[in-house]
């Protein structure tokens, strides 16, 4: 068992896709899921998995990329941290490319700022050790899967004394913006492939509020090609018998508990406040912010960062692709003025973009 | 950002371990897990931490019920 290559095998897609066309036979009205998970966003491009789906089962991506729902106001400020001599900063690779109002982590670094790529938060720890003369200023953008770690980096920088490491935070949290996405009449949503890794610390009782209030159908879905197609067959069922609940498809690595230390330490380090989403604008409760006991940790607190107004390309549909209302083929620029090489937006700078999914594996 | 894989542990040095995937190895924490696992085992690496165990019954079972043809029972 490789968890991976058994979940990838053709011919059992093939036939789960049959599956899936005889279900729909019995639909009433066409369906619409969505997914808001980058990497089954990716998965479901790569694996053309909409070439496989009836008509009346259509696919679409909410806002699952989280380098693509962080506000242009936050890479200002993390710019303006790279353009201060004084800071490292550390990120994740893909915060690289993302355009802020005037420029990007690359242009900066390429004017000489100290842009590091990491790629765990304790390498930024470590980093801080090394420059005792500098500050480390970690990037902490991420769902519930990064914060934890976020979270650990933090403690760790507490343990070892440091006084020069600092996490500037823009984490978000999962079921607050399916809440509002299950309550716009425009979208008409009928059911949520779950994200999967977020879910292995939240678990899957996380989307019972949402079974409850809306009784939408919800089921958290592994990545691979027969896992997607897996929880579409969950779906439908549920759609079909007109009983709604949360479901764990991906149950090799998600329990309904979820990772009960992974959310101690997210809890010990950050509570719930209102954050702003690209697309989605400001969401009461749907962000984490670092503690005020640790606020020697917080960026915010810490430093006097100054931007100016943000500015944000307005021929840019990222904010109606996160919601699911557009496709990447409906922006105009798609694929002409906008690449992956000469990214306008978000959407098409992260691997976990949809434009940029769009853009890798076509239709 | 928020690919994380599953990958096989391969060693391990109190809370550090080390693990594999196709050939590529990676240090992960294990901080932040709170069920025991053992040299062999496959867990979600993500960011640098272990974050999940793979269970291999249920993977087992997942791969069965996939198998299954749906019929028009199922719907009644
Ligand atoms: S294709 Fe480019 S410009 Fe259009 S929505 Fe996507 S990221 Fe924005």
């Amino acid at each position: 068992m490789k968890y991976q290559d058994e979940f990838r095998d053709r011919q059992l897609v093939t036939i789960m896709a049959d599956n899936i066309r005889r279900m729909a036979e019995h639909l009433k009205q066409p369906v619409k899921f969505m997914e808001v998970c980058g990497t089954h966003t990716m998965a479901i491009y790569q694996y053309g998995i909409r070439s496989l789906l009836p008509d009346n089962v259509q696919l679409v991506s909410g806002p699952g990329c989280p380098v693509c729902v962080t506000p242009v106001g936050y890479l200002d400020q993390a710019l303006a941290c790279a353009r201060d001599s004084a800071n490292i900063v550390a990120t994740f690779g893909d915060m690289l490319r993302v355009p802020g109002s005037s420029s990007s982590l690359m242009e900066e670094r390429a004017r000489g700022a100290d842009v590091r790529i990491v790629y765990s938060p304790l390498d930024a720890v470590t980093l801080a050790q090394e420059h005792p003369e500098r500050r480390v200023v970690f990037l902490g953008v991420g769902f519930e899967t990064t914060a934890p770690a976020i979270a650990a980096s933090i403690l760790e920088a507490a343990r070892l004394g440091l006084k020069n490491y600092v996490v500037l935070a823009s984490h978000k949290t999962m079921p607050v913006p399916m809440e509002i996405l299950t309550a716009d009449p425009d979208l008409a949503l009928s059911g949520y492939l779950c994200p999967a890794h977020v879910s292995t610390v939240i678990g899957g009782k996380a989307y019972q509020p949402l079974v409850d209030k809306f009784g939408i159908p919800c089921v958290v879905t592994g990545f691979e090609p027969a896992d997607v197609m897996q929880g579409i067959e969950l779906l439908l069922t549920q759609v079909l018998s007109g009983k709604s609940s949360v479901e764990i498809q991906y149950r090799r690595a998600v329990t309904w508990e979820g990772n009960p230390k992974a959310r101690r330490i997210l809890e010990l380090v950050f509570e719930p406040c209102d954050a702003v989403w690209r697309g989605l604008g400001l969401l009461p409760g749907s962000g984490l912010a670092i503690r005020p006991a640790l606020a020697s940790f917080d960026a915010q607190q810490v430093l006097t960062i100054a931007v100016a107004e943000e500015h944000e390309n307005p021929a840019c549909r990222c904010g109606e692709i996160l919601k699911g209302k557009l496709a990447p083929f409906d922006c105009p620029l798609f694929a002409t003025v906008c690449t992956p090489e000469a990214p306008l937006g978000a959407c098409m700078v992260s691997s976990e973009g949809t434009c940029s999914a769009a853009y890798k594996y076509g239709r | 950002m928020c690919l994380g894989v599953p990958m096989k542990i391969i060693s391990r040095n109190g809370d550090e371990i080390v693990a594999e995937i196709d050939g590529v190895r990676k240090e992960a924490s294990l901080m932040l897990l709170g069920e025991e696992v053992a040299l062999g085992d496959y867990v979600i690496v993500h960011a640098g931490f272990a974050i999940s165990r793979l269970n291999e019954e249920y993977a087992l079972e997942t791969l069965a019920l996939m198998k299954e043809i749906y019929s028009p029972e199922d719907m009644q």
